[in-house]
């Protein structure tokens, strides 16, 4: 029943992209075509995963009992960015396609604020490990979500006929605030 | 460019959030009131000014390969200072940014500086480019952190001008996305006019 409460709570309530604003740059970045929107999930779905898993055994058995706590910060962006780096150099021995289908994102996951959000938040909420990953697979998948409904609104809206002010950027962001409008509709839920 | 211009273009001609649409999340995230967006805004400017800084003095220390690594370390570094010298002396505004205060290291806004423009420039200029910049970013945050108050609860800085609840969807988070939008399309035709 708790894990339920963490999935729906992460995928709709607090959506990370709707409602707490983590990963803004790559839902207006790379929200342009369906295709690059999934391929975009996909590869965020991989690293939070990863990095939720690797922080969080390093904030409790290592900066937890030696108590340097404050290194947090560095510690877990350092963690991050060797770690997508790990990530493509061995995806590209493994797995040729999948590193085609996911290439160009990987490096843009490392100023994903999303991804040091959702670990930074694991160790907040004090969960355990298990929990943890329940909780950024979620997060992750809510972040698809957000990415793939929007990208789809965005490939009509390039159809429309928008006041020549409003074209681009802005029209994107109010369609987004409607989006939230939309999902704020889930939030008493949980 | 003399100095003047390269402090000014900060806020209007080369506005980190209205022109170059960088550091959204937080632009988003904090500003549910004028005063979390001035705050938010200030420390990033310190963060920014400072990191800008210290990579224009070591810029020619740093092998090529792993400047990107040291830079993110180097910034990480000064959003610790910010992190704690906050929790320690304003309490109440670390309670309210909470996670933004970490997450300032992978604000797009100054990684981007110090690729673009610290790693080339002289001293001098780096800090005047970094204050300019960090002052642009708080202005923005601060004006769409005033709209937000406002409209949303009738009152600016916390004080209260308008009676009744105003309309509370501009304190949530759509509210921050349709103004941000509103004002980027004004900042725009004010930019082209």
């Amino acid at each position: 029943m708790e894990y339920i409460l963490i999935i729906i709570g992460a995928i709709f309530v607090n959506n990370i992209v709707l409602s707490q604003f983590l990963g803004i740059c790559p839902f207006l970045g790379v929200s342009k075509k369906i295709s690059t929107a999934a391929g975009m999930s996909g590869a965020v779905l991989f690293v939070m995963t990863l990095a939720t898993i690797v922080t969080w055994l390093i904030q409790n058995y290592i900066l937890d009992p030696f108590n340097i706590g404050f290194l947090q910060t560095i510690t877990f962006i350092l963690v991050i960015a060797s770690l997508v780096q790990m990530v493509e150099i061995i995806l590209k021995k493994i797995s040729p396609a999948l590193f085609q289908a996911l290439g160009i994102f990987l490096p843009l996951i490392t100023t994903n604020c999303a991804v040091l959000g959702v670990a930074i938040l694991t160790i907040q909420k004090d969960f355990n490990l298990l929990e943890g990953v329940v909780f950024a697979i979620s997060h992750a998948i809510g972040f698809g979500l957000a990415l793939i409904i929007f990208s789809g609104i965005r490939e009509h809206l390039d159809l429309m006929e928008v006041p020549k002010g409003m074209r681009g950027v802005p029209i994107a962001l109010v369609t987004a605030g409607i989006l939230a409008l939309a999902f704020m509709g889930f939030s008493n839920l949980v | 460019m003399n100095q003047l211009q390269n402090f000014t273009k900060g806020f209007i001609k080369e506005n980190p959030v209205f022109i170059l649409l960088l550091g959204l999340c937080p632009t988003l995230g904090v500003t549910t009131s004028a005063i979390n967006g001035l705050g938010m805004g200030l420390a990033t400017a310190f963060v920014l000014t400072m990191s800008n800084l210290v990579i224009s003095i070591i810029k020619n220390v740093i092998p090529d390969k792993v400047r990107i690594p040291s830079f993110i370390v180097i910034i990480a570094s000064f959003v610790t200072i910010v992190e704690l010298v906050m929790q320690g002396f304003l309490p109440t505004l670390f309670e309210q940014l909470g996670l933004f205060i970490p997450l300032i290291v992978v604000n797009c806004i100054v990684l981007g500086r110090a690729e673009a423009f610290a790693s080339k420039n002289t001293i001098l200029s780096s800090i005047i480019d970094g204050l300019g910049m960090g002052l642009g970013f708080a202005f923005a945050l601060t004006v769409l952190g005033s709209i937000r108050e406002i409209l949303g609860s009738g009152a600016i800085f916390g004080w209260k001008f308008i009676e009744g609840d105003g309309m509370l969807v501009f304190v949530l988070a759509p509210g921050a996305f349709i103004v941000l939008g509103y004002l980027i399309a004004v900042v725009n035709k004010m930019n082209k006019a």
